[in-house]
């Protein structure tokens, strides 16, 4: 297929979002490397760049974060993939508004571009993390980076709003108008689904963000006083200008901020499913239920926001509430996962199965998507305790915890998706022992990375010093610890050179793939285009006589019975 | 074929169409399973009457119940400012907020936008009736566009007014000695929503000039059918925003 610029198909346009999530993941990596021996050599001059000063330590947080947040985490398995293969998915031929999928493709562009510019404008990238409290954020003479780079951040999150809000309306005008006759709400891939309802918390919530950075930006530059509060000091000058409310910020970003984890985990819970089915040659257990409970997710991920708030002096009741919410979300967090393993280890009710699951390198990375689901899930309930949050809270036990929740969790889904769908993008399989090698490496490094920092985090290591030992702070306890932790890290980073080795060298010369290469029942592998109705289900395998049988989706049922 | 509003009564009461005879009364749908009938071999976009434009409006829905979303955060953000304050060195909680009293001429700018969804959706109608409709798609002239241009002129006229009228409202402020930087956090509100309807209205005028064009440019009919109704529904939910937003300034201060 031949790569296009301004193309409206959809399978390209997904390429292209996949590219733009790939070159953004591999800065956002270097960045944490950065950060990573920052903390264990705090002294040590880095080659190009020199000695890291407090201030662009805490640069590198606020790009690494919002890199890898809104051009990786949302952009890669929610609009990518959906581009990719959601209309061959529900058997349409492209998206409802194919040049509406360009345009949001170019914005999102547009606003990494001008979010890279952050760091080459004077004073440099904005310091203010990802999440952009007020006042540090409304306030340009708070810090380095708050000036111009701030301004570029803002404005580089407000054309991102607008690119996702378009893909949105796309995502959802083709679900539920382009579905091909027969494609009934039962018979739709996991996938699909789990598009259909990120791309509703998408509307609901990237709307919201709007709002706040129009708050904000009408803050810094236009003199009001939504975010800042009465007697703001900032280097001995009073800013404040009146009663403004840091904490309404709060309430605005973490109101997008949490369905946020969710828009970037459910497409991968959906692949998860899809990819379990496949390679255990089984239904998936309780479709409606699985089902169900993605929407369930989704509805509880837009009323939890507040647990992210709990030490921002809110109300404590409030929290209280939010505490219950938060913990209600484990449920179907936890049949999700049940069902997963469910399909994993147990027959199928109507037959035995022969041989087990098959391992090929998607399954592995969909099966490391499930260790740091359940393992960063676990997380979850302790830290949406209050009390046990004031402790944790600003600790590396909430890096962590989101770390493997969700960007490790996220990015073995991605990885997951690519190796799958590899062959619809270019017609050939990626290499599966340099696959399999990327997997087992990339999941010792991850793990080696992240599941430390619960330890350093426990040991009460603040989130956001740029050093650990100092004249007024001394973690020399944890400094062997953080040494490993950047030692796994540059491990786990140097793996991806792999994945990056076999992506460009399968692309040209790797093994031409059969039509339907993993023996899928969903649609986007169908060898021809031109079937009627749907009449099966989305995931129908079956065991006779000890033969193996599938019946795709495009494959009629009156036809063979 | 087109979508169309079928009202017998006045197929039945136009007689003559004046090119050569009355249009059948029993509507004739094809059908007996033979021939092209089935819309689902036909390639995207022209499977019966309403596809084009179910997607359309179907886009349009969903873009605005995200701007709807982008409303509600900036008029919740208005009442948790409005109830924010502090204490002063006496303990006593002292706000900051002082109500504004908004200019009257918003009363006379909300009736001009509310007549300007009236025109609108003359405009919108005059497209979907069903013997112009089937006028233009035999190619025997553009009675719909005919009917609909002069009321969609009417309409970009009166948002046009409008907006002239906010800015007016703004002039009056500053009179006052309002200004979007003056520390009264309502005059920030009261700017900043006013702005925000604003730029939405402006973007709904220009869309409007641009269903004018399409109307003489856009050659399938449906595609007429699909700019007017779009800009038509977006002008309403601006109309019904601008409702709530004038109610929240006026009444809620």
């Amino acid at each position: 297929m031949k790569l296009r610029l301004f193309t409206t198909h959809h399978r390209i346009l997904g390429i292209l979002y996949l590219l733009l999530s790939l070159a953004t993941v591999a800065i956002g990596t270097l960045l944490s490397l950065l950060m990573r021996i920052h903390r264990v050599w705090p002294d040590t001059p880095l080659p190009i760049i020199g000695l890291l000063k407090p201030e662009d330590y805490l640069a590198l947080v606020t790009m690494h974060g919002t890199l890898m947040i809104f051009f990786v985490l949302t952009i890669a398995p929610q609009v990518g993939f959906a581009s990719l293969v959601l209309p061959e998915q529900i058997g349409a031929r492209n998206m409802a508004f194919p040049r509406l999928n360009a345009a949001s493709f170019w914005i999102a562009l547009a606003a990494l571009l001008v979010l890279l510019a952050a760091f080459f404008v004077p004073k440099g990238a904005p310091i203010s993390g990802w999440t952009s409290y007020p006042p540090l954020s409304a306030i340009p003479a708070a810090g380095p980076g708050e000036g111009a780079g701030m301004d570029l951040w803002l404005a580089s999150i407000g054309l991102f709003c607008l690119s996702s809000w378009l893909a949105a309306v796309n995502i959802l005008a083709t679900i539920l108008g382009e579905r091909r006759a027969g494609m009934t709400w039962t018979r739709l891939p996991m996938t699909v689904w789990a598009w259909l309802i990120t791309s509703i918390l998408t509307l609901l919530v990237f709307a919201v963000l709007l709002a706040a950075i129009v708050l904000l930006f009408s803050d810094r530059h236009l003199g009001s006083s939504f975010f800042v509060p009465a007697g703001d000091l900032i280097n001995g000058t009073i800013v404040g200008r009146g009663d403004g409310s840091p904490l309404l910020w709060l309430h605005l970003f973490w109101f997008f901020g949490h369905p946020e984890v969710y828009i970037a985990v459910l497409p991968g819970m959906g692949l998860a499913t899809s990819l379990f089915a496949n390679f255990a040659r089984r239904d998936v257990p309780g479709y409606r239920i699985m089902a169900t409970m993605l929407v369930a997710i989704g509805l509880l991920g837009l009323v939890v926001w507040g647990h992210h708030m709990f030490v921002s002096g809110m109300n404590p009741y409030a929290g209280t509430a939010f505490a219950l919410t938060t913990m209600a979300i484990a449920v179907p967090s936890t049949v999700e996962v049940l069902g997963w393993l469910s399909m994993l280890t147990l027959p199928t009710p109507g037959g035995l199965w022969s041989s087990g699951p098959r391992f090929p390198t998607p399954m592995l990375f969909a099966l490391g998507f499930l260790s740091f689901f359940v393992a960063g899930g676990l997380t979850g309930p302790i830290l949406a305790q209050p009390a046990l949050d004031s402790y944790l809270h600003n600790t590396f036990f909430v890096v962590a915890h989101f770390h493997m929740v969700m960007a490790m969790a996220g990015t073995f889904s991605i990885f997951a998706g690519i190796y799958y769908w590899f062959p619809l993008m270019t017609g050939r399989l990626m290499n599966e022992t340099l696959g399999k090698l990327h997997f087992w490496l990339s999941i010792i490094g991850a793990w080696g990375t992240f599941f430390p920092m619960h330890l350093s985090g426990l040991a009460g290591e603040p989130r956001h010093y740029e050093r650990l030992t100092g004249p007024a702070t001394s973690f020399s306890g944890i400094v062997a610890n953080e040494r490993g932790i950047t030692s796994a890290a540059l491990f786990l980073a140097a793996a991806q050179l792999i994945f990056l080795w076999n992506v460009f060298w399968s692309a040209r010369r790797g093994r031409p793939a059969q039509p339907n290469p993993w023996q899928a029942t969903t649609l986007e592998w169908a060898p021809v285009a031109a079937f009627g109705r749907i009449d099966r289900g989305p995931y129908e395998y079956e065991i006779a006589l000890n033969e193996m049988i599938f019946h795709p989706q495009w494959e009629s049922a009156s036809k063979q019975e | 074929m087109p979508a169309t509003f079928t009202r017998h009564p006045v197929e039945i009461e136009r007689k003559d169409t004046g090119i050569g005879g009355k249009p059948p009364l029993d509507r004739r749908p094809t059908g007996g399973g033979g021939g092209d009938d089935n819309w689902d071999n036909r390639p995207s976009g022209r499977r019966g009457p309403r596809e084009l434009l179910t997607r359309y409006r179907l886009g349009v829905l969903f873009a605005l119940a995200g701007d709807l979303m982008f409303f509600v955060a900036l008029v919740s953000a208005f009442f948790v400012r409005q109830s924010a304050g502090h204490f002063d060195a006496r303990e006593n909680y002292v706000s900051d907020w002082h109500a504004l009293a908004v200019p009257p001429v918003l009363w006379i700018n909300t009736a001009i936008l509310i007549l300007s969804s009236l025109t609108m959706e003359i405009a919108r109608r005059q497209l979907f009736r069903e013997i112009d409709v089937m006028d233009e798609w035999l190619g025997l002239g553009r009675p719909a566009v005919k009917r609909a241009a002069p009321w969609m002129v009417a309409t970009f006229v009166l948002g046009s007014l409008f907006l002239a009228g906010q800015w007016i409202a703004w002039e009056q402020l500053v009179q006052q000695g309002f200004y979007f930087n003056s520390p009264d956090p309502s005059s920030h509100f009261f700017y900043l929503i006013t702005g925000v309807h604003g730029v939405h209205l402006l973007l709904g005028i220009a869309a409007l000039a641009g269903a004018l064009a399409g109307m003489f440019i856009l050659r399938r009919i449906e595609l007429r059918q699909i700019a007017v109704d779009c800009t038509a529904w977006y002008w309403h939910t601006m109309g019904i925003f601008w409702i709530f937003l004038f109610a929240l300034l006026a009444f809620f201060q």
